[in-house]
């Protein structure tokens, strides 16, 4: 009962976030490279006010899978990093981000030799 | 012959003596399925790239058109025509499979409307045959103007779907039971300061209204006189702004029509409609031209429309300019 | 007819969005998601017992990654985007949808110039955004620890 619960907070909270950027979407007509930086910011700013934990509790993959999730792993980087020096806290943000980052460059990079784009219909 | 402010009638006989239409597989569901020359099976066409099938297209059409009246490349004294992708390459090299000179144009979706307007001066002048040709490609336009292929954006209620297709006609001196270019109004490039590069219809409607309606106070004429006004790519929303913007000019437009909102039907979910320089040159060759020949469309009014934008002006913030051409086309021999 | 008073017929006929449909969508969408993310999570914690908490998170990303560059690559992604909009584009897996498909893209160009130059036309504000915003933020705790 208790890991359906979490799912169903998962759901929840992570369809909400979502919501919200269809909603940007819908009024702005926001392109999707501003939506994802927008959220990315968003979850920076989360995280460097300390809110982020909070959701993070309540709502597991619902906040941290959206791109949010990214944005507050990197602010974890760099306060982890910051208790060290000056040279841990400008990078280790970025070491936190390489697990994604190489995952993105080494698949897009893998799939695009195999794989050719086509166009949506017909 | 000058008449009023920009509208040009022809004083010699211009025919359009043949016309070839290709047609994606996507578009081959549309409401045209019927009319079309040839459909490709699918929009590679076994070609290395998308930019490499829209050459194909425009070569294969051209020849396509030329064949079917026993015209060699070589009596025509120009091929002339555009699309939309940089520095017009697809028409530019198909042209080079053709011992034929060349006139490369572009004024966005309206090139075709362009085309025929100086193809058919010229064939009134000292040329014997001209052919118009111009393309689209939804894959292509897709790169150029918006995102990769695979990208999942969502397409906005306003956008219209680009054509993958190509058309040709051949402008000649020789008479026949063919049909006609009468004249033609050449429009203005007009800005009504929209920014949104997904609405293009509503950017482009007040071109047009503005062309039609010079072109009725140049000529004289009015709306009932055409059996049809179609234009090019301005999608059911452009439909209806141009209806609107008319009427508050003067002009009940009641046998408006529009290439573009006519090319999908509804379950094919495609926007607004078809768009891009393919799309009215596609229905021109097709519908257009196979309903002059038989007769059930007598004198329509061609209104060809194009929206002036590039990828970076839209993102300087530049607004859309429009601009339209309108083509008399006329069966000379109905009545 | 005046500009201003064009733009007003514009915006008040211009078809809008579909407010209901397009967010149950996204909502639905980015949900399902997230939850597959919340499995996986679950999953790795259950048979990595002794990786920390950010380790796991970490492979949680590449995980959710590798899906969505898959299921960009198989033509799958984009279609689901149509529909789902804000939903598939959030997550994370919508991140490996902007670096796979420009890269599938413009293979055409070639590897070198063409794939890896332009891998990252459309994810590229997203890494600057994020590098800058790691440098900015661990110049802040730096300071704020020099003080404590």
């Amino acid at each position: 009962m208790e890991i359906f619960l979490g799912y169903v907070k998962a759901f929840a909270i992570g369809g909400l976030v979502c919501m919200i950027a269809q909603i940007f979407i819908n009024k702005t007509k926001m392109t999707s490279a501003r939506i994802l930086v927008m959220f990315l910011l968003l979850g920076v700013f989360l995280e460097l006010i300390g809110v982020f934990k909070y959701i993070e509790n309540f709502a597991g993959a619902g906040i941290t899978v959206p791109i949010t999730g990214f944005g507050s792993t990197i602010v974890k980087g760099a306060k982890e990093g910051a208790k060290i020096g000056l040279f841990e806290a400008v990078t280790y943000g970025f070491r936190n981000m390489a697990g994604g980052l190489t995952a993105a460059i080494f698949f897009g990079f893998f799939f695009a030799l195999i794989f050719r784009s086509h166009s949506k219909k017909a | 012959m000058k008449v009023g402010k920009q509208t040009y009638l022809l004083d010699n006989k211009v025919y359009i003596q043949s016309a070839y239409s290709l047609a994606g597989p996507y578009e081959a569901k549309g409401n045209f399925r019927d009319y079309f020359d040839c459909v490709m099976e699918d929009d590679e066409w076994k070609c290395k790239s998308h930019e490499m099938a829209e050459i194909e297209m425009q070569r294969f059409v051209i020849g396509e058109c030329l064949s079917k009246v026993n015209v060699s490349p070589l009596d025509c004294g120009a091929i002339m025509g555009g699309d939309l992708i940089n520095q017009i390459v697809p028409t530019s090299f198909s042209a080079r499979d053709f011992h034929t000179p060349f006139m490369g144009l572009y004024n966005a979706c309206a090139t075709f409307g362009e085309a025929l307007a100086i193809g058919s001066t010229l064939v009134g002048g000292d040329f014997d045959k001209i052919i118009c040709c111009t393309s689209s490609h939804y894959a292509t336009a897709e790169r150029q103007y918006r995102y990769p292929l695979e990208l999942g954006t969502q397409p906005t209620p306003e956008s219209q779907w680009t054509v993958t297709g190509s058309g040709a006609v051949l402008l000649s001196k020789k008479a026949g039971e063919y049909p006609l270019v009468k004249g033609y109004t050449i429009g203005r490039v007009l800005d009504f300061g929209l920014t949104d590069p997904n609405n293009m219809g509503g950017a482009m409607a007040p071109a047009a209204a503005n062309t039609i309606v010079t072109h009725f106070k140049d000529t004289g004429r009015s709306p009932d006189y055409y059996d049809l006004i179609i234009t090019g790519d301005l999608g059911r929303f452009g439909r209806e702004t141009l209806h609107y913007l008319c009427k508050k000019e003067g002009y009940e437009l009641n046998n408006l029509n529009d290439c573009g909102s006519m090319m999908y039907c509804d379950k094919q979910k495609a926007g607004q409609g078809g768009s891009g320089a393919g799309c009215c040159s596609l229905v021109f060759a097709s519908y257009l031209y196979k309903k002059l020949v038989d007769k059930s469309l007598k004198r329509i009014l061609f209104v060809p429309t194009g929206a002036m934008l590039s990828k970076d002006s839209a993102l300087q913030g530049e607004s859309i300019p429009g601009i339209a051409h309108a083509v008399i086309i006329e069966r000379e021999d109905w009545y | 007819m005046e500009d201003k008073q064009y733009m007003d017929y514009i915006h008040a006929n211009a078809q809008k969005s579909n407010h209901v449909v397009t967010l149950v969508w996204a909502f639905a969408v980015g949900g399902v998601i997230c939850c597959i993310g919340q499995a996986f999570i679950d999953l790795f914690t259950v048979i990595l017992p002794n990786w920390d908490k950010a380790k796991v998170a970490s492979l949680v990303s590449m995980t959710m990654i590798f899906l969505g560059s898959f299921f960009t690559a198989i033509g799958v992604y984009d279609k689901l985007g149509s529909k789902a909009g804000g939903g598939s584009i959030v997550p994370i897996t919508g991140f490996a949808n902007s670096v796979v498909s420009p890269a599938m893209e413009f293979n055409k160009e070639g590897i070198v110039l063409g794939m890896m130059a332009k891998m990252f036309v459309v994810a590229g504000p997203i890494i600057v955004a994020g590098t800058v915003s790691s440098v900015v933020s661990g110049v802040i705790y730096w300071i704020i620890g020099l003080f404590n």
